[in-house]
């Protein structure tokens, strides 16, 4: 059985979604233009991935093996509609620039790939903890990269202007690719330092 | 109970799971109904303003990051009216306040738009006969600064919604902006772009003839021409849709007797 300390900590660098399994990629793109709406993002995914991974270890001795992605499935898509209107109702400027992207949390592998990983063989509190855990994994290089992206394609973090006057933003900071950029760079660091994520070639 | 794994168990989970997931989802959806209506009418008033482009001359800030109060302000200078199309009257014939005019564009209360030239197909099939404009005028002074009309038409996935500011000449247009569309998210849906929607300001509405010539051009507009803004990349069909809901709007069948009467002078002032 798992200790829950490391259930929660591992997913932070030693077994993080994005660096390690690169699971996510795709939201990891989209919404890392800007501090703000990668935060919202973050704990919205934060939110999925708990709740569901308790959702699903809590029922999990009643699911029939045979529809069990499906009921993962259900209970994944429910989870991020209730995420979605919360949004729309509380921080709708932030929801509307997130537009469709918070919808697709439901094709986030990282969500999936837990509930069916993780909770159908442990129990409700462990796979909670594990939930968060993926979910702050995710979140923290969703940061990571939202704060180059921002401060160097805006010149600012949070809205608030950092850079002088004096530096030209780079456009580029701001497309999409500069995120596989960054996410490379990233995976490179974490590698160096932890030898043992080396795949062999 | 039924063991898990046979059809029966199958069947019975699943019908249960589906009925607490949608019970989840639709207690959801129903209680935070009234919050998110409240959003989308400030968020309305919020594109009025950039419209205007009152927002960023008073406050130098777009509308979105205005206070509460500074909005409550601004509207001050707003003047809701409701436009009869055909004559270009107003008309006190709804409770403003109330009037929504999407529950008037269908079969029994609206009117057929159905067969409209190409270029001026906003591919809707109807309209409504009243629409809700907006008056702009500095409080404590006399002369309309800007008409804001309502505008809307099919793009490609979706309709998009939104208002378009016409200067006190009638003609030139001072911002385009749409509070509801459901175009693919950096193509299509960059008409939300800021500084695509900033070349909109300037540019004529009518040609010398008076006919709408206003067009999102395909490619970059051709320095010089009045009338075009850049077309979107890889969003041909959300561009021309623009142009066309735009053009109908402008044309006789939308608001073009309203504009000619406040041209005119005529309909400017009928307290």
């Amino acid at each position: 059985m798992p200790k829950a300390k490391d259930v929660l900590l591992d997913p932070l660098v030693d077994n993080n979604p994005i660096a390690l399994q690169i699971l996510g990629i795709c939201s990891a793109l989209a919404v890392t233009t800007k501090m703000e709406t990668s935060v919202v993002m973050s704990i919205a995914v934060i939110a999925v991935t708990a709740f569901s991974n308790l959702a699903v270890s809590a029922i999990r001795q009643f699911i029939p093996s045979s529809i069990r992605i499906i009921v993962q499935m259900t209970v994944i898509a429910s989870l991020v509609i209730v995420v979605d209107q919360i949004l729309k109702a509380y921080l709708f400027d932030i929801s509307k620039q997130l537009s469709v992207f918070v919808g697709l949390i439901i094709t986030n592998c990282i969500v999936m790939g837990r509930a069916e990983g993780f909770a159908m063989k442990n129990n409700p509190f462990l796979s909670f903890l594990d939930g968060i855990g993926n979910g702050l994994g995710y979140g923290l290089v969703l940061l990571f990269v939202a704060f180059f992206r921002e401060l160097f394609g805006s010149g600012t973090l949070f809205g608030i202007q950092i850079m002088p006057d004096a530096y030209t933003n780079n456009g580029l900071m701001l497309l999409p690719p500069s995120a596989f950029f960054l996410i490379g760079f990233l995976i490179w660091i974490i590698r160096a330092i932890k030898p043992a994520q080396i795949e062999e070639a | 109970m039924p063991p898990k794994d046979s059809t029966i168990g199958t069947v019975l989970i699943a019908g249960i799971l589906c009925v607490v997931c949608s019970l989840v989802v639709s207690a959801a959806a129903v209680a935070l109904r009234p919050k998110q209506e409240a959003n989308k009418i400030l968020d309305q008033q919020k594109n009025i303003l950039d419209a205007t482009g009152l927002s960023t001359g008073e406050y130098g800030k777009q509308a979105k990051d205005l206070s509460r109060e500074q909005i409550e302000e601004l509207s001050q200078w707003i003047e809701p009216r409701l436009v009869d199309l055909e004559t270009g009257e107003y008309t006190d014939e709804f409770d403003i306040k109330k009037y929504d005019a999407k529950e008037f564009a269908n079969k029994e209360k609206g009117v057929s738009i159905n067969g409209q030239e190409p270029l001026f197909d906003p591919g809707e099939k109807y309209r409504e006969k009243v629409s809700k404009v907006y008056l702009v005028r500095k409080p404590g002074e006399e002369g309309i600064r800007q008409v804001v009309l309502p505008v809307y038409g099919k793009g490609l996935w979706s309709t998009l919604r939104g208002y378009m500011a016409l200067k006190s000449d009638y003609e030139t247009i001072q911002g385009l902006t749409f509070y509801e569309h459901g175009e693919t998210p950096g193509l299509g849906g960059e008409v939300d772009n800021p500084s695509w929607k900033a070349q909109w300001e300037g540019k004529k509405l009518y040609d010398d003839k008076g006919e709408p010539a206003a067009v999102v051009w395909k490619g970059p507009a051709p320095s010089g021409n009045e009338y075009a803004v850049d077309g979107l990349s890889g969003a041909t069909i959300t561009s021309r849709g623009v142009t066309n809901f735009l053009r109908y709007w402008a044309s006789d069948d939308g608001f073009g007797p309203y504009l000619d009467k406040m041209k005119s002078g005529s309909g400017a002032e009928d307290k």
